[in-house]
């Protein structure tokens, strides 16, 4: 009974560096790559080597440049105290323009203006690295599903902090940077809306968040279960199925009545992880400037009390 | 007869915890077993109580119909059915059917020769539920306490419960599970892709291998994590955000009953800032 469940990796080996599959004519990767035994307990222990690149290196400085920003600014709002700034680093925000700017590209710096330029950096740092994905995917001659999957994210970010300011016509809609402070803007939000539960579109985000947290539980219990028969090796599965998915397949046909296969079940993980931010970044487009109540919405809909 | 063309050989009798051989058998799809028994006992029973407090409230509208928990004035004690009784019951038949499906997919992965990680992992979602249900309400002494079943009541005993801590984004299992919920989405959406992308690598070309799994998120983050890897860091990350959202409410109320924005002055009145 009390056999090894394949929860964490016994006994690591250590063989040389794997450089990886070549890369095109032209392209090379840094660093040397080295071992970590507490990764290697989770997966594998090799570390590196990387493709930096132009758009690597091109993402990470426009991230650090949007992160020295925030920072910096939130650092300047305890006058420069080492001390106050740690202490008070969770309560501490860069903020968007007041109203009264609209749409301006740039407001004073003190008031909104490093927010736009920190905004501006970090949605290039993600655009570029959303773009890395699709080169790094083509150098290996790989699809590009990952990008697209990328892309969804990117709508839900640029909806808040872009899309949505633009049809409200003023930045001050849009998230500050900061730990509570993001998280007040968010429960202002939904205040402001009359309870974004009522919001369908939010709704079927958080049904696709939970369902990809349940389908990830799913998926990754049954592979580790079927591990013992090479069942990790899901592209070998795929292409030639064996006795490791036909065990998978089967335990959910026979608990549930229905099976994916060790190709569908991560179109199906594909789909939910991508339409929560799809979804959702639907739900917050529509709230102020399609639906004002979300309450008196569901109230008229039929579909809650008004009380 | 509903079986898939390499299904027969692995219908095999054995693996049962209870019964013997009584309800070894398949109907359709679906494996019977003990455990399948109870559990059609108690999902029909609870069903039929579902609705049997649907036909006595206002609606047969589904998004509205509601069965509320009893009134907190009756404590811990059971009430009487149209006061909260039905909601009573029909805890005890969710709970009932939750536990017979875990132990049923027990029954088949031992039929299988598959490891235990299913039924574990689901009974983390039952801990949660039953967190919410029993334990939360237990601690403060009022099945009240415990939140409705219907779609939109269920909503606003979420909505309520946290405003009753003024911020509930404040509680910081709650942080920390949505984090997890988050991460756990990430990294759905990152390994679907990497398997389909190589399995899909376009018109013409043959499906790519494990090394080019690998070779890409070691190109793009420096990193992978691996095959077998994914499937441990994913179940992990997934059992987690439903063990910390277990943690997050039933701390609020037992262990801190204000605001969990005023929960944070204990970070700035740490004696370490001079």
């Amino acid at each position: 009974m009390a056999a090894y469940q394949n929860l964490f990796t016994q006994v690591q080996i250590r063989g040389p560096i794997e450089r990886g599959v070549a890369l095109p004519p032209g392209e090379e990767r840094d660093g040397r790559g080295g071992f970590s035994y507490l990764l290697g307990l989770v997966g594998n222990a090799q570390v590196g080597p990387i493709y930096l690149g132009f758009l690597g290196v091109a993402s990470a400085i426009c991230f650090f440049f949007a992160f020295e920003i925030v920072g910096l600014n939130m650092w300047a709002s305890v006058g420069w105290d080492p001390v106050q700034f740690v202490r008070e680093l969770p309560w501490l925000s860069l903020q968007p323009p007041a109203p009264e700017y609209g749409l301006s590209i740039l407001p004073p710096l003190a008031h909104g203006g490093w927010w736009l330029i920190a905004g501006f950096f970090m949605t290039s740092s993600v655009i570029l690295w959303c773009i890395r994905t699709y080169t790094r995917a083509k150098a290996l001659g790989l699809g590009t599903h990952t990008t697209w999957a990328f892309a969804a994210a990117i709508w839900l970010m640029l909806v808040l902090g872009f899309i949505r300011p633009i049809l409200m016509g003023t930045w001050s809609e849009a998230v500050p940077f900061g730990i509570f402070p993001h998280l007040d803007w968010v429960g202002a939000f939904s205040i402001r809306y009359g309870n974004l539960f009522y919001d369908p579109f939010h709704c079927l985000s958080i049904v696709f968040l939970y369902g990809s947290t349940l389908l990830f539980a799913m998926h990754g219990a049954t592979v580790l279960a079927i591990s013992r028969y090479g069942g990790d090796r899901e592209l070998e599965q795929i292409t030639d199925r064996g006795t490791a998915f036909e065990r998978g397949a089967l335990f959910w046909r026979w608990t549930m009545g229905f099976n994916a296969t060790a190709e569908s079940i991560h179109r199906w993980a594909w789909w939910f992880a991508v339409l929560t931010p799809l979804t959702g970044g639907i739900g917050i487009l529509i709230t102020g400037t399609l639906v004002d109540d979300w309450h008196g919405w569901a109230v008229a809909h039929h579909i809650a009390y008004s009380t | 007869m509903a079986l898939l063309s390499f299904e027969r050989k692995y219908r095999v009798r054995g693996g049962t915890l209870i019964g013997g051989d009584m309800f070894d058998f398949w109907v359709g799809p679906f494996y019977v077993g003990f455990f399948g028994v109870t559990t059609i006992f108690f999902a029909a029973l609870g069903t039929a109580l579902v609705f049997y407090g649907a036909a006595l409230g206002p609606t047969w509208d589904p998004w509205r119909i509601n069965i509320a928990p009893p009134d907190v004035s009756y404590g811990l004690a059971i009430a009487p059915m149209k006061e909260g009784g039905l909601w009573q019951a029909i805890t005890v038949c969710a709970i009932g059917s939750f536990v017979s499906w875990a132990l049923r997919e027990v029954e088949i992965s031992r039929k299988l020769g598959i490891g235990l990680h299913v039924p574990i992992a689901f009974g983390v979602a039952i801990f949660a539920y039953v967190t919410l249900e029993v334990i939360r309400p237990v601690l403060m002494g009022a099945w009240g306490w415990a939140f409705p079943y219907g779609i939109f009541s269920h909503l606003e005993w979420v909505s309520n419960t946290g405003y009753m801590y003024v911020n509930f984004h404040y509680n910081p299992a709650h942080m920390i599970a949505v984090s997890l919920f988050f991460t756990t989405t990430l990294a759905l959406s990152l390994h679907g892709s990497l398997i389909l992308s190589a399995a899909n690598p376009g018109k013409g070309a043959s499906v790519k291998t494990p090394e080019h799994e690998d070779t890409f998120f070691r190109d793009l983050i420096g990193y992978s994590v691996g095959t077998l890897g994914i499937h441990r860091l994913g179940l992990y990350i997934a059992l987690a955000a439903g063990f910390f959202s277990a943690v997050c409410i039933v701390i609020s109320g037992p262990l801190w009953s204000q605001g969990w924005p005023e929960w944070w002055n204990g970070w700035r009145n740490l004696p370490i800032w001079g």
